[in-house]
């Protein structure tokens, strides 16, 4: 294999931004959330994102606000740094290094054997850019690794939880701990998932499993301990959180449903319902008029006067997995996946946005867990982007399926539900195509484990009908084909769309649209056909097909194989503005010829998935014969833990890169901001048998008085 | 924070019914108007002058009606007994109408007392018309005779006694004044020349003949009886065209619409059927409350005219561009004002649109839904006929249609197993319904035998679903009948490999059935 220095592997965009809490600052103007290796600043009023902090390089696992300096912020990473950022500004003000053993591959590491623990660091005042820090005072072991687990009240009293069944609780460097009943089947569910404390009195609230909130007082002795509980979750509680003033109690959850409980009075409630998706994170204000909840699919929204939803941000949402096939929205130029249960997510890859939402199922999502809901499974858009068909399916009893066709309104720059065919196969679907013609007459084929195949076309309304003229155009079915009762697993159209090819297992059937008749058929044993893919342009005759074990290339003019080689793929793509065939884990092509031009191993851990080429709004000239597959069109994937990827050429990153140094000349920023010695609590990976410390989960910030 | 998305309900396309442009054309009529008059109407004649006045004959009486009057504008009474068949003359001058006393009466339509009588039948009359030139009548009776009578002298011209039974009815050619048609309960339809002293054409309708029709062009007769519309070719000496059979009751009245374009046919079945003239196909389909007799279309279609045995008129007048309008307008009268401020403002540039919240309605299950109230949104569902299966179904994907069918008593118990009967062989339905007869059994599977209403209605269910498996069967026996068919049918492809070819083998492939 040759080593391509030149092309990388970058990390593209959609990446989490629920991934820890967000933090508002002071004046409530701005809100900061991790996403993935960089901190984004965004607007609590308009929702642009306005700064993108870089320098991180490792995932970012924290963030506080420096509380010396209301306009900076601290952040960590699994890098080991912990960086101070002027975030008005987006300047990176100093780099405090960990001397931490860091392992690299931290995350792949199962949690079992490990426990994490919280220390405590001492910042030395300096105005030096980097920073060495070295002592460190262990506060606590064995906690939680998520962040939610530990809280802080007034002074220095810390609370922090672990993942057992009891909590423990430090005050003055001792340790308390409480437990809750270990016995009966009540135990397994009321385990500890969050806490807060209260930010005036004495009062510590817990979550649990089981949705009940413990609030519990009276705990400087061990044994005199009191607690009340309040139930209105019926599945776990994610999140606790007490407002500034600390007379109200915000709780969210699986519900996704935001409860606002009076402290003091716990029978009072206010709900905040049909937030989307369930709550994960919730954070309030320092001035407590802007609550922030963080959601499970990647959405940050902002509450306003403690009623009204006033900004949602909306990141790439990843569900379970991508059922339905990456896509380019020729129109948006952005990527069309599934996203929130039910709905098709349009995300611009250029901006790193989401773009909108569009609500495929139109039904009212039911939160709750082993409940069968309708999901998209398969998406296809036309050539133009006019036309968008849509398969959604409930597999109960039953299979419930529906095909959606969208037209494309230009009135309102969305897709408008045209047609509903309702059981349109009687087994599921496996793939859906629209036909490439560019002329009014367009046809859509779906291919379905009931062993049919099904050309749907449109139907214009007859015009000679005269009054019926207010029916629209809709779609209907044209032509239903199957081959010996074999299950068809994919089709494709080749380029013009005057041929269509459905495989039937081993087989490859190519058939004429135009008249639906059965051409040729073609096939190469062993193994059953995963995915079939057309040549372009020059290489137009020819016709790729994966199996199991070969991928196979046929000419069509001959109806024979022109050759065929032993490799294991999945997924075939092809560029549409170029000749190129790619084939994750990655070889790129020509059809016309076995050898590739270019090819890489080992691209990310995990498998790829899905992958899309997105064409380039202008042709890069790279000269370098390695990349120059890159030029027309830029290749993403999405890995099996849904991260998105790309190739980054050389000559990109370099005008990336010079980019952005443009915009991050650092200032002189000689501030006076650490008169006052912070003492930094950090959570840190301990392996119990080793002993070392590794990486710094969480970052929390208090001050010494 | 996103609204609460109501249940879809699924609109299932209609099964039969097409909209084409002649339902559009024969919908587009007003509500009827009705008429009580005091007995069976058996007749209805449009006068053929301007006004279109029409007389109509039941009772002892011929009322004449204007084209809009719900009260008649003129009266005849001087019958002694059922007066039948009262018609006008080409003129509109003159009214003719027969009688169960056998005396056939002439009026003048301004005057009130007979002008003339025609004495010479021996039993009623029930057929009675003017010539084309106006100056003779024809009459028909029960005496199995049917006369030409002159008017300025009364006296009677001609009598033919060809028919074997009852003449009923009878029309008058109006291009030539010497001939005519009639049709008898001895089932034959005879063309009479009053040149001649006897008929001229004989045709066999099958039936008692009810009613007659010409066509304008008098190529064309059509007549009715028993359930049988027949279309007549008299060019080709009474040739029969057609014969039509869509109603199932007798047939009692006929006319023409749409200038010739469309045939109407009215029936005991309290049907009226509109034909199209060209293909004879049924394009249209009117109900009406009792069995019709006799059926009047105003030229242009401007009404439609029903009389029926329970002695009500009906009149449909046809729905003018402005009625519609007129209607919408007179409902927003009262708060005009209110909905009629700010209309005219026109937006400045400086201008800032302060949106309304948009306030969203639901109906009641919605709300319910929406509560989680499951089984309070099933029983506001079950009230209303179309959307139960949309909430049934929604309730199925909620995973709470068990808890909703839960804890019915007797009686919502028997409305839910009965709805479950009804729709469980439609094929649209049968999927969610089975599952909820399922859950139906499992829940209450322990009160079987406690409620004879209950039982008796699990036994239809039962009932039901044998006759379906039945049927399901007999349907496969077909389908695999129709296989063998087909396959026999089919001439064998036999492929000639490439590689074998020099070998001359032939083999046997493949039988392609495409069903």
């Amino acid at each position: 294999m040759v080593a391509h220095a030149d092309t990388r592997v970058v990390h593209r965009g959609g990446s989490k931004i629920n991934f820890r809490a967000p933090v508002i600052t002071q004046d409530s103007r701005f809100l900061i959330c991790v996403s993935g290796e960089c901190i984004k600043v965004f607007s609590t009023s308009t929702e642009e994102c306005i700064h993108h902090l870089q320098g991180h390089k490792e995932l970012v696992t924290g963030l506080v606000l420096n509380p010396s300096n209301h306009l900076q912020v601290f952040s960590c990473s699994e890098d080991g740094t912990i960086r101070l950022w002027d975030f008005t500004d987006g300047i990176l003000i100093r780099v405090t290094l960990l001397h931490l053993k860091t392992p690299s591959t931290l995350h792949s590491v199962p949690g079992h054997c490990k426990k994490f623990g919280l220390v405590s660091l001492n910042l030395p005042p300096s105005v030096e850019q980097h920073v060495m820090v070295k002592g460190h005072t262990i506060v606590f072991q064995s906690v939680s690794t998520d962040p939610k687990c530990i809280a802080f009240g007034q002074g220095v009293r810390m609370h922090a939880l672990t993942h057992s069944l009891t909590h423990s609780l430090t005050h003055s460097h001792t340790v308390f701990g409480f437990a809750l009943g270990t016995s009966g089947e009540m135990a397994a569910r009321n385990a500890f998932t969050c806490v807060a404390c209260h930010p005036k009195d004495d009062c510590i609230a817990t979550g649990h499993g089981d949705g009940k909130i413990r609030l519990w007082r009276n705990f400087n002795q061990e044994k005199e301990y009191t607690f009340s509980t309040v139930h209105w979750h019926h599945s776990g509680v994610n999140a606790l959180c007490f407002t500034p003033e600390g007379t109200n109690l915000l709780s969210g959850g699986l519900e996704s449903v935001l409860v606002q409980w009076r402290y003091g009075q716990e029978g009072q409630k206010d709900f905040l319902p049909r937030l989307g998706s369930s709550i994960k994170e919730i954070v309030v204000s320092p001035d407590g008029s802007l609550f922030c909840t963080s959601h499970t699919d990647n959405k940050i929204t902002v509450i306003k006067n403690c009623t009204k939803v006033s900004a949602v941000i909306q990141g790439l949402v990843h569900g379970d997995g991508v059922k339905t096939a990456l896509m380019v929205d020729p129109r948006t130029k952005a990527l069309v996946l599934n996203g929130k249960p039910g709905h098709l997510q349009f995300y611009s890859l250029q901006r790193d946005q989401q773009l909108y939402n569009l609500d495929i199922v139109q039904q009212e999502y039911i939160n709750q867990s082993n409940l069968d809901q309708f999901e998209v499974v398969k998406a296809a858009l036309d050539s133009r982007g006019s036309w968008l068909a849509t398969v959604e399916q409930r597999s109960a009893k039953e299979v419930e399926i529906s095909l959606k066709l969208w037209a494309f309104d230009e009135h309102t720059q969305s897709f408008v539900l045209n047609t509903t065919i309702s059981a349109p196969h009687d087994g599921p679907i496996s793939e859906i195509c629209f036909s490439p013609s560019s002329q009014n007459s367009t046809t859509l084929v779906s291919v379905s484990l009931d062993g049919h195949f099904k050309a749907w076309q449109l139907t214009q309304p007859d015009p000679s009908d005269g009054k019926q003229s207010d029916e629209e155009a809709s779609w209907s079915c044209d032509f239903v084909g199957d081959y010996h009762s074999l299950e068809p697993k994919c089709c494709c159209f080749s380029a013009d769309g005057s041929l269509l090819a459905v495989s039937f297992k081993e087989v490859v059937t190519v058939w004429s649209p135009a008249s639906w008749d059965l051409l040729t058929t073609l096939s190469q044993p062993p193994g059953a056909i995963q995915d079939l893919c057309f040549g372009r342009l020059s290489c137009s005759k020819y016709l790729l097909g994966a199996t199991d074990k070969n991928l196979c290339c046929w000419n069509l003019l001959t109806c024979s194989l022109e050759w065929s080689t032993a490799l294991d793929v999945s997924l075939l793509l092809a560029d549409p503005l170029s000749e190129n065939v790619a084939c994750p884990f990655l070889f790129v092509f020509r059809p016309s010829e076995p050898r590739p031009h270019f090819s890489q191993q080992a691209l990310c851990t995990g498998r790829v998935t899905r992958a899309v080429f997105a064409p380039r709004d202008e042709p890069l000239d790279g000269c370098e014969e390695s990349s120059q597959w890159l030029n027309r069109s830029q290749l993403y994937f999405l890995t099996h833990n849904m991260e998105l990827l790309t190739f980054l050429t050389k000559p990109e990153e370099e005008r990336l890169m010079a980019l952005s140094k443009q915009v991050a000349v650092l200032k002189k920023h000689k501030q006076e901001f650490l008169h006052t010695s912070c003492l930094l609590f950090i959570s840190l990976f301990i392996s119990q048998f080793a002993l070392t410390l590794s990486a710094i989960m969480t970052l929390v910030l208090s001050i010494l008085t | 924070m996103a609204s609460f998305k109501p249940t879809r309900i699924q609109v299932y396309p209609k099964l039969g019914e097409k909209v084409t442009q002649d339902t559009l054309y024969w919908k587009n009529y007003k509500a009827p108007v009705q008429i009580k008059e005091f007995g069976a109407i058996t007749s209805i004649d449009f006068s053929p002058l301007a006004p279109h006045t029409y007389a109509v004959t039941a009772s002892t009486r011929v009322h004449i009606y204007g084209p809009f009057s719900q009260e008649p504008v003129k009266t005849f009474t001087r019958f002694k007994d059922t007066a039948y068949s009262g018609r006008f003359r080409s003129d509109g001058q003159l009214l003719v109408a027969g009688c169960e006393d056998s005396a056939v009466r002439l009026f003048d339509v301004s005057g009130r007392v007979a002008i003339r009588m025609f004495k010479g039948h021996t039993k009623a009359v029930h057929v009675a018309d003017f010539t084309s030139h106006g100056y003779q009548i024809l009459t028909g009776s029960d005496d199995y005779t049917c006369k030409l009578w002159d008017i300025p002298n009364s006296a009677e011209l001609t009598s033919y006694k060809e028919h074997t039974d009852y003449i009923r009815c009878g029309i008058t050619s109006k291009l030539n004044r010497d001939l005519f048609f009639t049709g008898s309960y001895d089932h034959t339809l005879k063309l009479f020349d009053a040149r001649v002293d006897k008929s001229v054409m004989n045709m066999d309708h099958g039936q008692p003949v009810e009613s007659l029709l010409l066509y304008p062009s008098e190529g064309l007769l059509v007549s009715a009886g028993g359930r049988y519309v027949k279309v007549w070719d008299l060019l080709k000496g009474g040739q029969p065209l057609v014969s039509l059979k869509n109603h199932h009751k007798t047939v009692t009245s006929l006319c023409l619409g749409s200038n010739g374009q469309r045939l109407l046919s009215a029936s005991l079945d309290r049907h009226v059927k509109v034909y199209s003239t060209t293909n004879y196909k049924v394009v249209h389909n009117f109900d009406y409350a009792a069995s019709i007799l006799s059926l009047g279309l105003a030229p242009d279609d401007e009404s439609i005219v029903v009389g029926m045995t329970n002695g009500i008129l009906s009149i449909k007048h046809k729905r003018t561009p402005e009625d519609s309008k007129g209607a919408v307008q007179q409902k927003r009268q009262p708060a005009y004002r209110i909905f009629v401020k700010g209309k005219n403002y026109v937006p400045k540039q400086e201008d800032y649109l302060v949106s309304k919240p948009v306030r969203q309605y639901l109906a009641k299950y919605d709300k319910l839904l929406r509560k989680f109230n499951v089984s309070k949104a099933l029983d506001e569902a079950m009230e209303v006929s179309t959307i139960p299966m949309a909430v049934i179904k929604e309730l199925d994907r909620r995973g709470t249609l068990k808890n909703a069918l839960a804890g019915r008593d007797e009686k919502e118990l028997c409305q839910l197993l009965s709805f479950v009967i009804m729709n469980l062989v439609d094929t649209r339905f049968t999927a969610t319904l089975t599952t909820m007869a399922e859950m139906l059994l499992d829940i209450y599977q322990s009160t079987v035998g406690m409620s004879s209403l209950v039982d008796r209605q699990l036994l239809r269910l039962q009932e039901l679903l044998d006759k379906e498996t039945e049927y399901q069967q007999e349907l496969m026996e077909v389908l695999g009948m129709l296989d063998v068919l087909f396959a026999s049918a089919h001439p064998r492809k036999e492929v000639t490999l490439p590689g074998d070819g020099a070998n001359g083998h032939v083999f046997l492939m493949y039988t392609y059935i495409y069903v």
